[in-house]
């Protein structure tokens, strides 16, 4: 008989919509074995070519069955070093689950969810042990960016042996995963011993550090003698939609608000310093994880009213498909199919309302999706005091504007090849500044990929290649 | 020595504190009119100062800090040993310092310590150099013998007139009498703006370091946004120094004034925090009298 995907425990949404702790619960150690049945063992796991980094899915899910869960911990961390953190924001149902057999007439196995029961059993039972690292090899690395892709970087380079120091322009280490996504979906506790693993490991982190102005490029090369530089500065410049009444009070970039909210803790204002506008009608425009984590966060901060306005179909949202439901349910109410064409201004500077455009769906665009096209005359207003703009980020030329021999692409990310090497010697890129926005794991994979090739540089230095590569600069 | 220590801490003048923070690699790099970001604790927000000076010898940077609200009441009940939670910077392009002939040079309230670096670089590409600084009275001046080594001519502005020079800093440069080719301004909103109008009117080049509100500093947020000349700007990393002829001062007022009631509502809070520190302090005190 088939058995259900196990559910996770979640706190009841009209409790979670007005506070800021975590809201699924994790499984416990019963429903994560008998989750773990599920799985069929296939011979040929199809999971695994879902995941980016080729999570040893059956092995380490095999271990979770047999009870020995800081075991599946440590399966795991062979190709991915932030399990707890991927558990919990992976798009799984476009990577690993989507790929599952199962899910080809039923639930798939529910990968993600025992992902983050291992990682928390191994923290939990304080069974994260440090691993031996090599002898040490005399070469230093710098990191350039605490996100997820210079954190796995800095971990695999380290256990290499290697003197690896981080630097990180705000004072906090995590890149998005602190100042980007809330607290309510991933507890910054989790990251916070993410960090602390790899300066138990000898990694050395120097926060506030902005690179580019205190110290240059030049600086580490030339006055602190690294031998390889990593750029995981990810995309942090935010996109506003040049509509009319951008620059009114309470319009925030998605960046700004979340920023506040959740690195500086205004959530929690006046006891942290930073404060926030607790909007009372709240529109968030886009679609993407971004928008539905300041979604989410307006109706935490107070919001009577919280809008999601998007130009596509529920269907077509990249958000992952937990966080659509989870604000849903919520009580975030989706105007969908809507386009924004101006901010309304009241006498005082402040936002009063916002024009609207309806959209139809046409034919389908490069991405395969169909575009949404607007329907002319449709116009109407709707009443809000908040807008946040959510519809992601460009490069920040901050860092990349200061290195004259980088390439960059029309956008201005960099330039890299499959493992990360740009075209200056000794200079590494990955994650957001290459990719543009994707995600976690795909951060996490280019830092792996590349501190292997700075391994293999270090050791036995071979020719630097043409970068862009001839095929990859069409 | 630890990093971001705080060296020297003094009130020069009523509300307006002297701070020499130990920060090397920011005073190796630190440029005339360039600024840093201080968070002064763990739940401290992240405020911007204007580096005031700098010794890289020492390895240490100056603000001079005007105290307003939370942030800066904070930073001015830090004691010399203290250490911020950060410092981050230089941040913030460097105004063009070469040979325009008369420039003048204009601060007021923490402009007075802050235009100093500005005044030196302008003086030794040659200018002859302007300075007018402005307060309400007399007594409210600092910093003065630094700019008298680096001006050709420096002028004291007071309300009350207890300079000898009654008025502000525009009404100055309406009076000089002399052609100017440049200006550069440091001061609240509120003077930069009477400033521009003052040498619009003469049409003098005019450069202004705004105040805009600011969180990361790095171009990250885009909380800093400012329209000059019609576009959209970022205080930060295309600023903080402007034409202040085209400025839309009506917007940034507006956008400063964005969390003023939070703001009242963090100081009362704060205040009471503190009133209940020192009577705190004084219980302690009068049982540890006893004993
Ligand atoms: C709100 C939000 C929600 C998201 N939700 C999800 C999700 O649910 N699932 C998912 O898989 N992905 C999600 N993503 C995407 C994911 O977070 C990113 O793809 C990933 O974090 C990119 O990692 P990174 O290491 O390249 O860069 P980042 O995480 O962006 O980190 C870069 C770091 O570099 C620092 N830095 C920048 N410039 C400098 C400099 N000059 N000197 C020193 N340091 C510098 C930055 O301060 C930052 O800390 C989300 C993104 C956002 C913004
Ligand atoms: C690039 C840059 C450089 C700066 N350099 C300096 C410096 O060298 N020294 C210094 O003292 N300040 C400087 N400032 C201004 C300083 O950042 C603010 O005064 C500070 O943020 C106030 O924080 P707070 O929490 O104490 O006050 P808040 O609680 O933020 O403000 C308290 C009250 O003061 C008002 N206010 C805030 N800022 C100003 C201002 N600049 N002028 C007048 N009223 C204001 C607010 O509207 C509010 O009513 C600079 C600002 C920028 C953007
Ligand atoms: S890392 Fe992400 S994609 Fe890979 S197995 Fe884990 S949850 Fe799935
Ligand atoms: S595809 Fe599904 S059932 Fe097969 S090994 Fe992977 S998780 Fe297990
Ligand atoms: S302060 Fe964040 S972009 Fe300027």
């Amino acid at each position: 008989m088939k058995i259900p995907r196990h559910k996770m425990p979640e706190q009841p949404p009209a409790a979670r919509a007005r506070n800021f702790n975590e809201v699924p619960l994790g499984y416990d150690a019963e429903t994560a074995k008998m989750e773990a049945e599920r799985c069929i063992q296939c011979k040929n796991p199809q999971c695994v070519t879902g995941c980016p980094v080729n999570v040893q899915i059956p092995e380490f899910i095999k271990l979770i069955r047999e009870g020995d869960a800081p075991a599946a911990a440590k399966k795991i961390k062979e190709t991915n070093a932030l399990p707890a953190v991927c558990g919990r924001v992976c798009p799984q149902e476009v990577q690993c689950e989507g790929k599952c057999v199962l899910g080809k007439k039923g639930e798939p196995v529910a990968i993600g969810r025992l992902e983050r029961y291992a990682a928390d059993c191994e923290r939990g039972e304080c069974k994260v042990e440090i691993p031996k690292l090599a002898p040490s090899t005399g070469k230093k690395i710098a990191v350039i960016g605490s996100g997820p892709s210079g954190l796995c970087l800095a971990g695999d380079l380290a256990l290499l042996g290697h003197e690896v120091t981080i630097y990180e322009a705000l004072h906090k280490a995590g890149g998005v995963l602190v100042y980007g996504i809330p607290e309510f979906r991933l507890p910054k506790f989790i990251v916070e011993s993410e960090v602390r693993y790899l300066i138990d490991m000898g990694v050395k982190l120097e926060l506030n550090a902005v690179i580019g102005t205190a110290i240059t490029i030049d600086d580490l090369f030339n006055k602190y003698k690294y031998d390889a530089i990593y750029i995981g500065v990810g995309a942090g410049l935010p996109k506003f939609m040049n509509m009319e009444g951008e620059n009114l009070c309470g319009v925030y970039s998605a960046n700004e608000y979340l920023t506040r909210a959740n690195l500086m803790k205004a959530y929690d204002h006046p006891n942290y310093d930073t404060p926030i506008m607790r909007g009372r009608k709240v529109a968030v425009v886009g679609g993407g994880n971004v928008a539905m984590d300041c979604l989410r966060t307006a109706m935490r901060l107070g919001a009577e009213r919280v809008y999601s306005v998007y130009r596509r179909a529920m269907e077509q949202m990249p958000a992952r498909n937990e966080e659509i439901h989870h604000a849903e349910e919520e009580g975030i109410e989706f105007h969908l199919l809507r386009n924004p064409v101006k901010i309304l201004r009241d006498d005082n500077g402040w936002v009063r309302g916002m024009e609207i455009l309806k959209m139809e769906l046409g034919e389908p665009d490069d991405s395969g999706r169909r575009r949404p096209v607007p329907i002319p005359g449709s116009e109407y207003e709707i009443e809000v005091d908040t807008v946040i703009i959510g519809i992601g980020a460009d490069a920040n030329p901050l860092l990349t504007g200061t290195i004259p021999d980088l390439k960059l692409n029309k956008w201005g990310y960099i330039e890299a090849l499959e493992d990360g090497k740009t075209s200056v010697e000794g200079i590494w890129a990955g994650g957001d500044i290459v990719t543009g926005a994707a995600t976690v794991i795909q951060a996490a994979g280019a830092g792996k990929t590349a501190a292997k090739s700075i391994h293999e540089y270090l050791t036995n230095k071979g020719d630097w290649p043409k970068v862009p590569a001839e095929e990859a600069s069409e | 020595m630890s990093k971001f220590k705080i060296l020297e801490k003094e009130m020069v003048v009523p509300n307006i504190y002297k701070f020499v923070v130990h920060a090397p690699e920011i005073a190796e790099k630190s440029k005339p009119g360039q600024f840093v970001i201080f968070i002064p604790d763990e739940e401290g927000e992240r405020v911007p100062f204007t580096i005031s000076d700098w010794d890289r010898d020492e390895g240490t940077i100056t603000a001079f800090i005007q105290e307003l609200g939370v942030s800066t009441m904070k930073l001015a009940q830090m004691k010399m040993g203290d250490h911020l939670e950060g410092v981050v910077g230089p941040l913030g392009i460097v105004p063009e310092i070469k040979n325009y002939g008369t420039v003048f040079v204009g601060g007021g309230c923490y402009g007075i310590g802050a235009v100093y670096p500005l005044a030196h670089a302008l003086k030794e590409a040659g200018n002859r150099v302007i300075t007018v600084i402005e307060a309400r009275s007399n007594y409210l001046f600092y910093n003065v013998e630094n700019l008298e080594k680096v001006s050709d001519a420096l002028m004291l502005a007071t309300s009350d007139g207890s300079s000898g020079n009654t008025g502000k800093v525009h009404s100055i440069l309406e009076e000089l009498g002399e052609k100017v080719d440049k200006a550069f301004f440091m001061g609240c909103n509120f003077m930069l703006m009477m400033c521009s109008q003052a040498t619009r009117e003469h049409n003098i080049d005019t450069e202004v370091s705004l105040n805009a509100l600011m969180v990361d500093g790095t171009g990250m947020c885009g909380c800093c946004r400012v329209t000059v000349g019609g576009e959209t700007k970022y205080a930060c990393v295309d600023g903080p120094w402007f034409n202040g002829h085209e400025v839309d001062w009506d917007e940034l007022f507006k956008r400063n004034s964005q969390y003023v009631m939070d703001e009242a509502m963090a100081f009362h809070h704060f205040s009471i925090g503190c009133r209940q520190d020192e009577e705190q302090g004084r219980v302690e005190k009068s049982t540890s009298k006893k004993e």
